[in-house]
């Protein structure tokens, strides 16, 4: 058997196909990062608390989430929340007023990557907390701040120069991991293509079309993450060479707070 | 270098006569004892760095507290203002109890809501400055007026430029802290907390961080507040300003306070033999 070509490019070029697929990629990828971004700073904050019933919390769903594949999760989610609603269905095919592309399926996934990737980004998030300088938070609290105003307004701030970097990783990662999500029949990539060599029994060339597919939105992320890593002025000093992505693309670094300034 | 004179460190920073003139002119506090903290213990774990501290400040009065490394008095303008807990006695500022609230005799932590309350009274500035470093100078003077206090940004930049000027900073308002000198980012932090209209201000060890050739600039603008009748608590090993400047001088040693007086007496005739061979090894 012969790798076939024209099947490739067929398949590739299959718009009214690949168009909905990449784009539930996407969509799913970005919904659930956010999910995640949100879930994680709860839980970080949470995780800090001299409440122990809070902090137990914290610590039980980073434990869970961390602890079990995230493929069962999305089992767990799509066919468990149903039983545990006694019946009512959360997740239908279509839903009123939603375009088909935003399914049950599509929920159920999005939210269980969501739910997961909190669990990471809550130890992403604590460990950006972490690298701030506890003067930082002393100073503001002498200045009459409440704990509330130290965190949003001087130490997450901070904080983010360590956030940002794995935070463009736990993406990349995300935009592959949607990916499970064909398994309960999400439209993604995965998904047509398995369709596409079901009919065809040329399995090989639809796979190398969507590792295309996810290659290129990798890539494309790469590009955009070195521009934030760079808005934020990473690990820079105030006369940093530019990165590789930048130079392709011409971005300049942002102003720029280098480490141990104060 | 530290001398009894005061004169060794020299500064061509010019500090304007009227600092306070920039937020309205000395805070007053509402009694004539600012600080009134009685028999404060603190345990770090096994170590009991604070032993029955007692000490009262007067209202426009400088304490400088000398002593050596491990002797508490870092932590004790820390537990003023509540940075550090302790385990028992009782700190007033301004007549307020600090950090805590009185239940049947005994301390009970107070809300953080209201610890941000008091501590709104008490400006602090730190040996490390801890400027905040995504901020400018301005925005680091304008932070907690209009955060905490609620003011008008307007308001609140036209004093920030007050205060940096008059630190001779003027030209300084959207540097960076990372683009300010040691000493520069010191007179930053100490306008930082005079924004916040304090009536009380605490210094911890100010120029121990600083290059000796700055040290002088920084000393100016405390020796400025001084004078215009700020009350200061200053923890240092500048002899030459606790000569100068001091209206009392507190040596503390292993966690209490062995002995008080004004800067004359002190430096000429001690009482204390550990206070004798503590200057003999410092001056």
């Amino acid at each position: 058997m012969q790798f076939d070509t024209s099947e490739l490019i067929s398949f590739m070029t299959n718009w009214s196909v690949i168009v909905p697929a990449v784009t539930t990629t996407i969509l799913m990828a970005i919904l659930a990062q956010v999910l995640g971004i949100v879930l994680g700073l709860v839980a970080a904050l949470a995780g800090r608390s001299r409440n122990p019933v809070i902090h137990g919390i914290s610590a039980v769903y980073v434990w869970f989430f961390r602890g079990t594949p995230v493929l069962v999760q999305i089992l767990l989610l799509y066919f468990g929340v149903p039983v545990l609603l006694g019946g009512i269905d959360p997740f239908p095919n279509t839903y009123p007023f939603l375009p088909a592309l935003i399914s049950g399926p599509f929920v159920a996934a999005m939210l269980a990557l969501g739910v997961n990737e909190g669990a990471y980004m809550s130890e992403i998030i604590r460990a950006g907390i972490l690298s701030v300088d506890s003067g930082q938070a002393e100073a503001a609290k002498s200045l009459g701040m409440t704990p509330r105003k130290t965190m949003s307004r001087i130490v997450l701030p901070q904080a983010m120069r360590v956030i940002v970097p794995p935070l463009g990783n736990e993406f990349n990662n995300m935009i592959k991991t949607t990916s499970l999500a064909s398994v309960i029949t999400v439209n993604e990539l995965v998904l047509i293509a398995s369709v596409r060599y079901g009919a065809t029994f040329k399995p090989f060339e639809p796979l190398v079309g969507i590792s295309i597919y996810y290659l290129a939105m990798t890539t494309v992320w790469g590009v955009v993450q070195s521009r934030i890593e760079r808005k934020f002025g990473t690990g820079m000093s105030r006369d940093a060479e530019p990165g590789v992505w930048a130079r392709l693309v011409g971005v300049r670094g942002g102003r720029a707070w280098p480490l141990g300034g104060s | 270098m530290t001398t009894p004179t005061g004169h060794i460190h020299g500064t061509d920073v010019q500090v304007s006569k009227d600092l306070l003139g920039a937020i309205g002119g000395v805070p007053k506090p509402s009694g004539d004892i600012v600080v009134d903290a009685t028999n404060v213990n603190k345990w770090f774990g096994k170590l009991h760095v604070l032993q029955d501290v007692s000490l009262q400040i007067k209202r426009q009065e400088v304490v400088v507290i000398l002593g050596p490394s491990g002797s508490g008095k870092t932590t004790f303008i820390r537990c003023v203002n509540h940075l550090e807990k302790i385990q028992s006695g009782r700190i007033f500022v301004n007549g307020h109890l600090i950090g805590y609230r009185e239940i049947d005799g005994k301390l009970v932590e107070d809300k953080e809501a209201n610890i941000a309350k008091q501590r709104q009274e008490i400006g602090m500035v730190f040996q490390r400055f801890n400027l905040f470093p995504h901020k400018t100078a301005l925005e680091n003077i304008i932070e907690a007026p209009t955060q905490v206090r609620g003011m008008a940004k307007d308001e609140a930049l036209e004093m920030g430029r007050a205060l940096l000027m008059r630190v001779g900073l003027a030209a300084k308002e959207t540097a960076y802290p990372a683009q300010l000198s040691g000493g520069q980012q010191q007179r930053v932090a100490i306008a930082r907390a005079l924004a916040m209209k304090p009536a009380l201000m605490l210094f911890d060890e100010p120029t121990s961080a600083l290059d000796p050739e700055m040290i002088g600039e920084v000393l100016e603008v405390m020796k400025e507040l001084a004078r215009e009748g700020m009350t200061m608590i200053v923890v240092t090993h500048e002899m030459g300003f606790a000569r100068e400047v001091a209206d009392r001088v507190v040596m503390m040693d292993e966690g209490r306070v062995i002995e008080q007086a004004t800067p004359e007496v002190f430096f000429s005739n001690p009482t204390e033999e550990r206070t004798k061979s503590f200057l003999a090894k410092i001056l």
